[in-house]
């Protein structure tokens, strides 16, 4: 038991390595991504297809880093961050355009959106996007320019993280201090009081939430492939967009408190690696106790609010 | 006859908002007996206890003679009641057959239900298809199968819920024909209603209810029109008189207007027809009406959240409102007052916003308009109904100090709360001052802040100048229902 803790703990934190390399490297998509849904559910739109909206993100920076590949690199990673972002909101534009023409429900059309993601990027890695060789499912092995930058020398921590921190922190001040955060927020709390009491145009904020959120998810998916990967392949992300639906919970769509639940989520991830290899135990159990973490939160959460309620209108009895 | 089904002082509140305040309301058996009441005054309340779907406070309840306690509608429907929702409780995907078979226990005999469809079918008059889609039956034929289902389960005394709202005009006549032959054959049903000649057409007996209070109850033969109109909106002699007219320099063009406006709804109904109205700077402008007679859409029109059908409406940038459901329209009760405050004009803000600023004009509402709560910060939900409401109050007329549209603000409020809300609508303040349009379904709150007072009636609206006696309210009664 023991061995098995102090084996997650050393992946996760046990070294500069472990820290740079391993944990803070997991937590960037994690962190992108966590922010796009954090952003979607504070609007009530509940869009679950981060994921897809990651791949296709994916699928745009590397199409940039392959069919421009004389590009500098001041000008390739940008658009390459471009690509994936407006890939992503496209992604997510149409289910946002059903939900608003046709009132189609956006958990339905983006977790089947998904799905067509997936098949997309299977095609393209064995199709357009595949390597001259032909051989394996996956694209060429992007240039160095393509290549973000580390941010500490001879780690691996890249530029993505950097993004999602500076993100992190824009999202929470849009949310929290500008009118049309504020619209957002409302919407999110009672689309119909928010309409009536406040001429809200509802349709028209969770649209632009719901590009906003995919514009991140795609972020998420350009930095991994410009940072970590260097190239496409189908298994790109193992999920990182479901993942990233825990991690906005846990962090009770807070997009300060997205920041530590990513580097929570991605420590476990990289400490169930290495408890896996040192102490034998299957890296599954960590994922059960994530599962339970975000239950005991969530559970937390509800009773406090409760709670909460009550002693406010005891007070307000008083008064 | 003896009575199917009695409710006796019975109480019930939802948090604190009470619904029922000791209403009754005796059914002889063998009777269609109208429950009339405006919207809020309990009718569905009191038939969903009947029917074992909420319990009551306080009271007691007997069917067919027997006192009973149901807790639960299955209880009920074992004692032979049945109801049919307002809103139908309907499997569009599954044919009728298998709607009536809902509910029922252990294995479905589909043979045994179709021949039952169609003996009632036979029996009652209602026939049905057993295997038709209900989701492409047309809406009478939905609200028959809601009946069809009730007698099923051999249902003696039935409910009704405002079935003629989504009914057209022959279907309604129809359901009406219906409900007297159903009654004449020794079944008993109970209509609720809010329209009068519903109630008058086929209705043995009748009982209103008002704020959650049975204020009358009478043979149909007993009773006319006006009184029943009174007793829905209240007849309580005036303890004041009317106050004096505030009217300060009518020669000033008014703040609010409307001009020869109609507005046709979604569905194509003329809700309003020719509407002419002006509110002046300083008054309190009444508006009465029955409900449905267009006085929704008039406020509604005035605080420019409704655009017109044709006409023109004159009022300034924005108006405030206060709609009759504070707590789904007005105020989000989970978050903060500050964040309630700025919900307001949330539509209208642009660049930052300073939550220093926001939270010191919230705290100048609830100083000004003497809000109990703890601070800026605490939320909405935890001050009381009437707080709530002078809150909303305060907030609109801080954001909007010209023009105040209020729509029934004192629903669900106790007596002293209801004072207090309605002293601050009609407080003037302001330069210029504020000028009010107040609806309510209560006559008297109207006529104890109006200064002056218009009806609509079936979509128009008219002026009903005070009569020489303050305390006569006929003319109103009469504009009303159009006996005038």
């Amino acid at each position: 038991m023991t061995d098995a803790l102090l084996a997650l703990w050393d992946g996760a934190f046990g070294s500069s390595y472990a820290v740079w390399s391993a944990t803070l490297v997991r937590a960037t998509p994690l962190l992108l991504v966590g922010l796009a849904v954090a952003l979607a559910f504070r609007a009530g739109v509940l869009n679950i297809g981060a994921e897809g909206q990651l791949i296709v993100g994916a699928i745009a920076a590397t199409v940039m880093a392959l069919a421009f590949d004389g590009l500098p690199r001041v000008l390739m990673v940008p658009a390459m961050a471009i690509a994936g972002a407006l890939a992503g909101a496209s992604w997510a534009g149409i289910a946002a355009w059903l939900r608003r023409r046709f009132g189609v429900l956006e958990v339905i059309s983006t977790i089947m959106l998904n799905f067509v993601a997936l098949a997309l990027v299977s095609w393209v890695v064995r199709g357009p996007l595949q390597e001259p060789s032909r051989i394996y499912p996956q694209s060429p092995t992007f240039g160095e320019a393509a290549r973000w930058p580390f941010l500490i020398s001879g780690q691996r921590l890249h530029l993505g993280f950097a993004l999602g921190i500076v993100l992190a922190i824009a999202s929470w001040f849009w949310l929290a201090r500008t009118a049309s955060g504020l619209r957002v927020r409302l919407v999110g709390a009672s689309a119909r009081a928010a309409e009536s009491a406040g001429g809200v145009d509802v349709a028209r904020t969770t649209f632009v939430v719901f590009l906003a959120s995919g514009a991140l998810a795609g972020l998420g998916g350009a930095a991994e492939v410009g940072g970590v990967t260097w190239a496409l392949y189908e298994g790109l992300s193992p999920g990182y967009g479901y993942t990233a639906i825990a991690v906005a919970l846990l962090a009770r769509l807070d997009p300060r408190c997205v920041v530590a639940s990513a580097i929570l989520f991605g420590a476990l991830d990289a400490g169930a690696a290495a408890m896996q290899r040192d102490a034998g135990v299957p890296a599954v159990i960590v994922q059960v106790f994530v599962a339970a973490v975000v239950l005991a939160v969530l559970a937390g959460t509800q009773l406090q609010s409760a709670a909460r309620a009550r002693t406010a209108t005891v007070r307000a009895e008083e008064l | 006859m003896g009575e199917a089904l009695a409710l006796e002082g019975i109480g019930r509140a939802f948090g604190r908002t009470i619904a029922l305040d000791g209403a009754s309301c005796v059914v002889r058996a063998g009777t269609v007996h109208a429950l009339l009441g405006e919207n809020g005054a309990g009718k569905t309340t009191l038939m969903r206890i009947a029917f074992g779907m909420l319990t009551a406070d306080s009271g007691s309840l007997r069917v067919q003679g027997a006192e009973v306690r149901f807790t639960s509608s299955r209880e009920a429907i074992a004692r032979g009641i049945g109801m049919v929702h307002q809103h139908f409780m309907l499997v569009p995907a599954m044919t009728v057959a298998e709607n009536v078979a809902l509910g029922g226990r252990g294995r479905v005999d589909r043979d045994a239900i179709a021949a039952r469809i169609r003996s009632i079918g036979t029996e009652s008059g209602l026939t049905l298809d057993p295997d038709a889609a209900v989701a492409q039956l047309p809406v009478g034929a939905q609200q028959r199968l809601e009946i069809v289902k009730a007698l099923t389960h051999d249902a003696r005394i039935l409910i009704l819920d405002e079935p003629t709202a989504v009914l057209s005009p022959k279907e309604a006549a129809e359901l009406m024909g219906w409900l007297r032959r159903y009654a004449d054959g020794g079944g008993t049903a109970v209509l609720i209603t809010h329209k009068l000649r519903d109630a008058f057409s086929v209705a043995d007996d009748i009982t209103v209810l008002r704020r959650g209070r049975t204020v009358l109850s009478a043979l149909r033969a007993e009773l006319d029109e006006a009184r029943v109109v009174r007793a829905l909106i209240g007849d309580a002699p005036l303890t004041s008189p009317a106050p004096a007219t505030r009217i300060f320099g009518m020669t000033a063009p008014p703040v609010l207007a409307l001009r020869c406006v109609s507005y046709v709804d979604a569905r194509g109904v003329t809700r309003l027809r020719d509407a002419n109205v002006e509110v002046h700077a300083g008054e309190v402008l009444g508006v009465v009406g029955v409900e449905g007679a267009g006085q929704r859409e008039l406020l509604r029109l005035l605080a420019g959240r409704l655009k017109p059908t044709s006409g023109r409406v004159e009022r300034p940038d924005s108006v405030g409102f206060i709609p009759e459901d504070r707590l789904h329209d007005a105020l989000i009760p989970a978050l903060p007052l500050t964040e309630n405050l700025l919900l307001a004009e949330a539509g209208r803000l642009r660049g930052l916003v300073d939550h220093a600023v926001a939270q010191a004009r919230t705290r100048s509402v609830i100083e000004a308009s003497d809000v109990r709560a703890e601070g800026p910060d605490t939320p909405a939900a935890s001050l009381s109904g009437g707080n709530q409401q002078k809150f909303v109050v305060g907030r609109e007329r801080q954001l909007a100090g010209a023009a105040l549209v209020a729509e029934n603000p004192t629903r669900g409020l106790d007596l002293r709360a209801a004072a207090r809300v309605l002293e601050e609508i009609a407080r003037p303040s302001g330069e210029p001052a504020t000028a009010v349009v107040l609806h309510s379904s209560d006559l008297d709150e109207v006529l104890s802040v109006a200064s002056r007072v218009v009806v609509c009636f079936n979509g128009t609206v008219r002026e009903v100048p005070w009569p020489v006696d303050p305390t006569d309210r006929t003319p109103f009664t009469r504009a009303m229902t159009g006996t005038s």
